[in-house]
C-alpha cells in the first residue's frame, strides 16, 4: 500500500508544481510585462510585412475573382459572377480537386505513420538522450536543403532505367522493368511523404518529449500493458503534435503544383497546378476564382485542426 | 488492499522482475521494427541525394542514371559556362543576396515580434492568425495576389522588391513560431533584475535579453536563409525578369536532361550545408563558451 501511495504523491507533485509555475508566470507577465502600445511597437515590422504581402495580395485576388476579362490577359472592371460559375460548372475542378485530397489524404497518412512511430522510437526507445538528440537532428537536415533537388533526386533510383528497376531485374523478381515508379501518382505520394514526414516528426517528438516517463512508470507498475499505455498515455498526449504537423503538411500538399507537375510526369494535376496554367495563359479573372475556393477550402480544414488544439499555447509550452 | 486482485498480482511481478534485471531490462521485439523503420527512414531520406551527387561527378558520357560513367567535373563546368542551362551563376548570386536580405530581416522581425508576443495585448490574437493564414496559404496564390498588385501600382515587380515581400510573408511567420519556442525557456527575472539595477530599456534588449537569446536567434536566421534561398512557389510570380536559383532549377528539370541538372543539386546542397554548418556550428561554440564561463567563474 505505501508503494501505491508514494506513487500517486509522485505522479500528483509535478502537475501541482507546473501548475502554480504557470500562476507565478502569469502574474509576473501581467505585472511587468511592457504596455499594449510597446507591444504593437515590437510587433510592427511582422504587420508590415502581413499587411502589403499577405492580406494586400488575399485581397486583390479576391477582387480580381469578381472582375469580367477580354482574354488577352486585361481585366475589364465590371462585376461578374461568372468566373465562379465557369469554375463550379467544370467538371474539370472536381476531378482537380478529387485528386488533390487523394493526394493530401495519402501524403498525409503516410507522413502520420512514419512521423509518429519514428518520433516514438526516438524517445521512447533511445536510452541515450544524446544520442536521440543526434538521430533527431539526422533527420532534420535535410529540411535545410533544397526541396526540389531532393525531389530530383528519385529520378536516378525510380526510372524506367534506374537502381530499384535494375535490382528487381538482375535479381529476378520482375522481367520487365516497373513503369509506375516514376512519372506517376505513387511517384508523387512517394516525394511529398519524403519532404513532408519531417514536419510531423519534429512536433510529435516535440509533444513526447514532454511526457513525464514517470507517468508511463506508474502505468506498468499498475499493470498496464503496452498497448494501454499507448492509447491512454501516449497518443492523447501527442495529440497536439500530431495536430500541428498535420497543419503544415495538409496546407503544403494543397498548395502545391511542382512535385505534381514534375513526379506524374504531367499524367496528374492539383488544384494549383491548373491555376498555374490559367496564369500562363494570362487568364487571371478563373485562376482568381480558382484560387479564392481553394483558399476557402484550405482555411476551412486548418480552422477544423486548430478548434482540437491551442497552437499558441502548444509553441510556447 | 485487503483483496489481492490479480492487477497487484502482476504489477508486483513487473517490479521484482526490473529490480532482478537490473537498470537495463530487455529490448523488446518492437525496438528492433522500430528501429529498422528508422533506419529504412533514414537510407531513404539520404540515399536519393547521395545518389545524385554521386552521378554528378561522371564524365562527358554521362547519362541520368546508373551506372556510372568515368569520373570528372565536366558537368559543374557545363553548368556554369553553358548558355543553354541558363543563368546558374547570376541566379546563384541572387538568391544567396536575397537569402541574406531576408534572413537579416526575418531575425529582427522575429526577435521583435517574439517580444510583443510574451503578453497578451489587444489585437495580439488577430496578428496571430494573421500570421498562421500567412503560412498555409498557398505559395503561387500569394504570389500572383502580390504580382497584379504590383501591376496595379505601376511598380514593376523583381526579385528584390515583390520576391523580397513575398519571401518576408512566409519566413517571418515560420521565425515567429520558432521565437514562442525559444522564449517559452527565457527567464523574465533575468530582465527583471537588469531593470532593478538601471537598465534602459534598450540596454535590456541589446546586453541582456540578446545574448541569452543568441542561439535561438541563430536557429531563426537558418530557417530564415534556407527558406529563402530555396523558395519556388512564391517568387515565381514576384522575381520579374530575373530568375533566383529555385526558378533556374525548375527551368532545367522542364528542359536539361543531362547530369548538369545534378552538378546544379551538388552545388546547391553544399551551399545548404555550409550555412546549416555555420549555425549549428555558432550554436555549439555559444554554448561551450557559457559552459566555460560559468565553470571558471
Amino acid at each position: 500500500m505505501t508503494a501505491g501511495t508514494t506513487d500517486t504523491l509522485s505522479a500528483d507533485g509535478p502537475s501541482n508544481r507546473s501548475s502554480a509555475e504557470a500562476a507565478s508566470s502569469k502574474t509576473t507577465a501581467s505585472s511587468s510585462g511592457p504596455s499594449g502600445g510597446m507591444a504593437w511597437l515590437y510587433v510592427s515590422p511582422l504587420v508590415l510585412v502581413l499587411v502589403p504581402f499577405f492580406i494586400a495580395p488575399i485581397f486583390v485576388v479576391l477582387v480580381a475573382s469578381f472582375l469580367e476579362h477580354d482574354g488577352f490577359g486585361g481585366m475589364l472592371p465590371h462585376f461578374t459572377l461568372a468566373n465562379y460559375a465557369g469554375v463550379f460548372s467544370a467538371d474539370l475542378t472536381w476531378r482537380l480537386y478529387l485528386s488533390t485530397v487523394k493526394f493530401a489524404a495519402l501524403t498525409w497518412a503516410g507522413t502520420l505513420v512514419l512521423g509518429f512511430w519514428i518520433a516514438y522510437f526516438l524517445v521512447f526507445h533511445v536510452r541515450n538522450q544524446l544520442l536521440a538528440i543526434g538521430l533527431f537532428l539526422l533527420c532534420t537536415v535535410p529540411f535545410w536543403t533544397s526541396n526540389i533537388i531532393r525531389m530530383i533526386s528519385w529520378i536516378p533510383l525510380l526510372g524506367k532505367n534506374g537502381l530499384v528497376n535494375s535490382i528487381l531485374l538482375s535479381t529476378g523478381v520482375i522481367h520487365q522493368p516497373l513503369e509506375f515508379l516514376l512519372f506517376s501518382d505513387f511517384a508523387v505520394v512517394v516525394a511529398y511523404v519524403h519532404q513532408l514526414t519531417i514536419f510531423m516528426i519534429v512536433p510529435i517528438f516535440n509533444a513526447m518529449s514532454r511526457i513525464d516517463k514517470r507517468t508511463v512508470e506508474a502505468a506498468l507498475d499498475a499493470g498496464a500493458s503496452r498497448l494501454e499505455i499507448m492509447r491512454y498515455i501516449v497518443v492523447p498526449l501527442s495529440k497536439n503534435g500530431i495536430a500541428l504537423g498535420s497543419i503544415f503538411v495538409l496546407s503544403i500538399v494543397m498548395g502545391d503544383f511542382f512535385v505534381v507537375k514534375v513526379m506524374s510526369g504531367g499524367g496528374s494535376a492539383s488544384i494549383v497546378s491548373a491555376l498555374f496554367e490559367d496564369i500562363a495563359v494570362l487568364q487571371y479573372p478563373p485562376a482568381a476564382a480558382n484560387a479564392v475556393i481553394l483558399l476557402i477550402v484550405v482555411v476551412t480544414m486548418i480552422a477544423l485542426i486548430l478548434r482540437t488544439v491551442d497552437v499558441r499555447k502548444e509553441i510556447a509550452r | 488492499m485487503s483483496a489481492t486482485s490479480p492487477l497487484t498480482v502482476t504489477a508486483a511481478r513487473r517490479v521484482r522482475r526490473r529490480v532482478v534485471d537490473g537498470a537495463e531490462p530487455r529490448r523488446p521485439w518492437t525496438f528492433w521494427v522500430l528501429a529498422t523503420l528508422f533506419a529504412g527512414y533514414v537510407l531513404a531520406l539520404y540515399g536519393p541525394m547521395l545518389c545524385i551527387y554521386v552521378l554528378s561527378f561522371q564524365d562527358i558520357r554521362g547519362g541520368l542514371v546508373f551506372p556510372m560513367k568515368g569520373l570528372s567535373v565536366h558537368w559543374f563546368i557545363d553548368l556554369f559556362t553553358q548558355v543553354r542551362t541558363g543563368d546558374v551563376k547570376g541566379g546563384f548570386e541572387r538568391s544567396i543576396v536575397l537569402a541574406i536580405v531576408v534572413t537579416i530581416l526575418t531575425v529582427v522581425g522575429s526577435f521583435l515580434a517574439g517580444l510583443a508576443f510574451r503578453q497578451r495585448f489587444k489585437g495580439d490574437g488577430v496578428v496571430f492568425y494573421l500570421m498562421i493564414g500567412s503560412l498555409v496559404a498557398p505559395g503561387l496564390v500569394l504570389g500572383i495576389g502580390v504580382g497584379l498588385l504590383f501591376q496595379y501600382f505601376g511598380l514593376e515587380a523583381s526579385w528584390f522588391t515583390s520576391a523580397l515581400g513575398a519571401h518576408l510573408s512566409w519566413t517571418l511567420p515560420f521565425g515567429v513560431l520558432v521565437m514562442f519556442a525559444v522564449m517559452s525557456r527565457f527567464d523574465r527575472a533575468w530582465e527583471e533584475a537588469a531593470r532593478d539595477l538601471g537598465a534602459t530599456r534598450w540596454q535590456i534588449i541589446w546586453l541582456v535579453v540578446v545574448p541569452i537569446l543568441a542561439p535561438g536567434l541563430l536557429a531563426v536566421a537558418l530557417f530564415g536563409f534556407t527558406l529563402s534561398y530555396d523558395e519556388f512557389s512564391r517568387t515565381l510570380q514576384t522575381s520579374g525578369p530575373l530568375n533566383t536559383l529555385p526558378l533556374e532549377i525548375w527551368a532545367m528539370t522542364l528542359n536539361v536532361t543531362s547530369p548538369s541538372l545534378y552538378a546544379l543539386g551538388t552545388v546547391t546542397t553544399l551551399a545548404s550545408f555550409l550555412i546549416i554548418g555555420i549555425c549549428l556550428g555558432g550554436i555549439v561554440w555559444i554554448q561551450k563558451r557559457r559552459a566555460t564561463r560559468i565553470s571558471v567563474h
